[in-house]
């Protein structure tokens, strides 16, 4: 952008800024807040759609006949914008009118009740009857898939979803289809979504701002198993959740709540609270022996290893390359992401030192993420039908049932986790935000391999939020060349390098959703504040420099487990528990 | 819609089209332009086809075949009727001839006989409004038909 400043006058305010910056922009800038409805740049991402289609966000511009859309218009030097005179106030409720005279009056039912981009407008702008009765919409297609709701009866063509879908994460799913009133937004041949390439990574979720999109919800099958005293209820909370559940409360972004999320799950009847982290340790253990196995074989020159090694903790990311990478199925490790380590684990080890038997023993998940909803379904994943994680709930329903168990939050004591799933190091903790799975790697390869302590746990340079990152390991010697990416339209690049031979990585994290778990399609909504996300991934470096342990390998439970049970990293019982493999499922 | 693998010679064909655009998205509506001449509609495997070729989502193929009406992608009939709904064949009764089509075929607007034998469609003038009503039957003109000559017609060709 040019450095050339402009000055102009929003409302009677003067405000300098660079050229190219929008009206809307500017006004922001100053803090009068435009209101927006298709709209959404979460900056510091890839994240952004600008149809300028929703017209929601008109101003008045002196000397310009007709009202310009502050979103697409660009400032100039000496322009005067009027953003809430009578004639903008008219024409943006009309508009929001109109939008509504096709939407269904299902607020009441409706699952984004509460958070919904539309009512909040009609809200805002005092629409108390409706004006316009338009033609009904034909029915469209309804789709409950594993991971998400689809509605498109709701929907009100902003377009987020496509451009985040097709732009961001290049997955191609979701787009429009016909015209006119017939227009939709659906897979191609409008076919279901669990019938397209759809990884279910939530983004479209995320970003949708009414209720088209959302997570499949199992908080009532909770409620039930919760209530029945022959099962055994356990939860595992992943940790990119405790750094933004206390949003849903009213606490800032990036408010770590470990502990009141700890009490909230025994008040709501959990009989064991354990920790994801865990079984993050447990993963570092398996991937990074892995790691280091793949590497030490390349060293001596064995042929048929493949490198770089891409990380497998992502279930959207794992979706990604089954579908769009199938000749590139031996390059991630084969180890399983730490939710389904942690229900392999509980049900076999856990459950067996308890008593429990498999059917008693409900293994509930609370994650950041869609993507993990349909990971819990991967046939790969159940003994004689029985799934190792039964089902998981997102950050959203957690915080729903909360408030629907009358449990006031933010008054709940700090407790622990319970012993000995919940104990959990610094680099566990790390999982959630990009960059951490390579940090976390780190810390033990470079232990295993050398022999000796690291002086400095931190690894800067993985660490931020830039869309793809690369930084150089000394390990004794052997210069270990890592990347790590977030959203897949930036692993796309690193694959398309890889199938093409143009890899320079020993190793590469990756992780679907823009910032990592803590910008998961299961998370409180961001409404496009990326400083949301920056807020949440501090708070989880935050934790980490607070815990006592920070290397995976010195965890006192994992190498409980590995001597009672395991054995060791890649025994033929960790291989058979801990690691998977994967299938082509291109279209 | 069937899901049939394009037999060799189409997907030549395609490969050709596609690769005379230079492979470049921004020419999909050109491509699909002459793709559907290939087989006279656009089947499910030809647009994936062709968003391989061109590394775009499938889904804005379809969206694209969806949103113009020119493009199908029902197959046409071996013989494809076209009915003229201009003003002048308009106001000279070829809703009336549409109806009898629509009748005795069996079928609406833009569907095609269970046999393969005959599609229907309607068009926009063809410059022959001296003739109105006119229908076109693949390339040749029929002009001022009456309701009572289509059955007629239709067991000529059959």
């Amino acid at each position: 952008m040019d450095d050339k400043q402009i000055t102009l006058q929003i409302d009677h305010h003067f405000v300098t800024v660079p050229e190219g910056t929008t009206i809307l922009e500017a006004a922001q800038k100053i803090g009068i807040d435009i209101p927006t409805l298709c709209h959404i740049d979460l900056k510091g991402t890839c994240i952004k759609n600008n149809p300028a289609s929703c017209r929601i966000c008109v101003v008045e511009v002196e000397g310009r006949r007709n009202l310009a859309p502050a979103c697409a218009t660009r400032c100039t030097d000496g322009m005067a914008v009027r953003t809430s005179t009578l004639r903008v106030m008219n024409a943006r409720k009309i508009v929001a009118e109109l939008i509504l005279s096709d939407h269904p009056n299902e607020c009441l039912t409706c699952p984004k009740a509460g958070n919904c981009e539309l009512q909040n407008l009609a809200l805002r702008f005092n629409i108390r009857e409706m004006p316009f009765n338009g033609g009904e919409l034909s029915p469209r297609k309804r789709e409950v898939t594993a991971s998400i709701v689809r509605n498109m009866d709701k929907c009100i063509f902003c377009r987020r979803c496509e451009s985040v879908c097709n732009e961001v994460q290049t997955v191609g799913a979701l787009g429009a289809i016909r015209r006119g009133f017939n227009t939709t937004i659906a897979p191609a041949f409008d076919k279901m979504m669990s019938e397209s390439e759809c990884t279910y990574c939530g983004q479209c979720v995320a970003v949708c701002p009414v209720g088209a999109l959302t997570e499949r919800d199992h908080t009532n099958r909770l409620v039930e198993d919760l209530a029945d005293p022959d099962k055994t209820v356990i939860v595992q909370t992943a940790p990119a959740v405790r750094a933004a559940i206390g949003e849903e409360f009213g606490l800032q972004p990036g408010t770590l709540v470990t502990g009141k999320m700890v009490a909230a799950l025994r008040e709501l009847g959990f009989d064991y609270v354990f920790d994801t982290d865990f079984a993050a340790d447990l993963t570092i253990m398996e991937e990074g022996t892995e790691m280091l196995d793949r590497l030490t074989r390349y060293l001596d020159g064995d042929k048929s290893v493949r490198l770089p090694i891409l990380t497998s903790c992502c279930p959207a990311w794992v979706n990604f390359f089954e579908h769009q990478f199938p000749d590139l199925l031996d390059i991630p490790s084969t180890a399983r992401s730490p939710q389904q380590m942690f229900g392999s684990i509980a049900k076999t080890w856990w459950a067996e030192q308890l008593g429990i038997p498999r059917e008693k023993l409900v293994v509930v998940s609370i994650m950041p993420c869609l993507a993990k909803k349909y990971e819990c379904d991967r046939d790969e994943f159940k003994t004689n039908g029985n799934p190792d994680v039964d089902y998981s709930i997102s950050t959203r329903e957690l915080a729903r049932l909360i408030k629907r168990a009358n449990i006031s939050f933010t008054l709940l004591p700090d407790m622990d986790f319970d012993q000995p799933l919940g104990t959990s190091t610094g680099a566990g903790v790390i999982f959630g935000a990009t960059g951490g799975v390579m940090e976390a790697a780190l810390r033990t390869v470079y232990e295993l391999y050398t022999g000796k302590t690291l002086k400095s746990v931190n690894f800067q340079a993985v660490r931020g939020m830039e869309g793809v990152r690369r930084s150089t390991v000394d390990l004794d010697g052997f210069q270990l060349k890592v990347g790590i990416a977030h959203g897949l339209g930036n692993a796309r690049h690193l694959l398309e390098d890889i199938r093409h031979g143009r890899n320079e990585y020993h190793a590469i994290e990756i992780m679907a959703c823009p910032g990592g778990c803590i910008g998961g399609g299961g998370q409180p909504l961001h409404h496009g504040n990326s400083a949301v996300l920056y807020a949440r991934a501090n708070a989880l470096y935050k934790e980490d420099a607070g815990k006592t342990i920070r290397k995976s390998h010195e965890n006192p439970f994992i190498k409980t487990l590995y001597r009672e049970f395991l054995g060791k990293p890649l025994s033929e019982k960790a291989e058979h528990l801990l690691h998977t493999h994967y299938f082509n499922r291109s279209i | 819609m069937p899901d049939t693998k394009l037999p060799c010679d189409v997907a030549e064909k395609v490969n050709a089209i596609c690769q005379a655009h230079g492979d470049n998205p921004g020419e999909l509506i050109n491509i699909l332009h002459e793709a559907q001449h290939v087989m006279g509609y656009l089947p499910e495997e030809m647009q994936r086809m062709i968003a391989r070729r061109l590394s775009i989502p499938v889904s804005r193929v379809y969206g694209v075949v969806t949103f113009y009406a020119f493009f199908t992608m029902t197959a046409k009939g071996k013989y494809p009727i076209s009915v003229c709904m201009g003003t002048a064949c308009y106001v000279r009764g070829s809703e009336k001839l549409l109806e009898e089509f629509k009748r005795v075929l069996g079928i609406d607007v833009g569907e095609t006989t269970p046999d393969g034998k005959f599609s229907l469609d309607c068009l926009r003038c063809v410059g022959a409004c001296g003739l109105a009503p006119v229908v076109m039957i693949g390339d040749k003109v029929y002009g001022r038909l009456q309701p009572v000559d289509v059955k007629r017609i239709l067991e000529e060709l059959d």
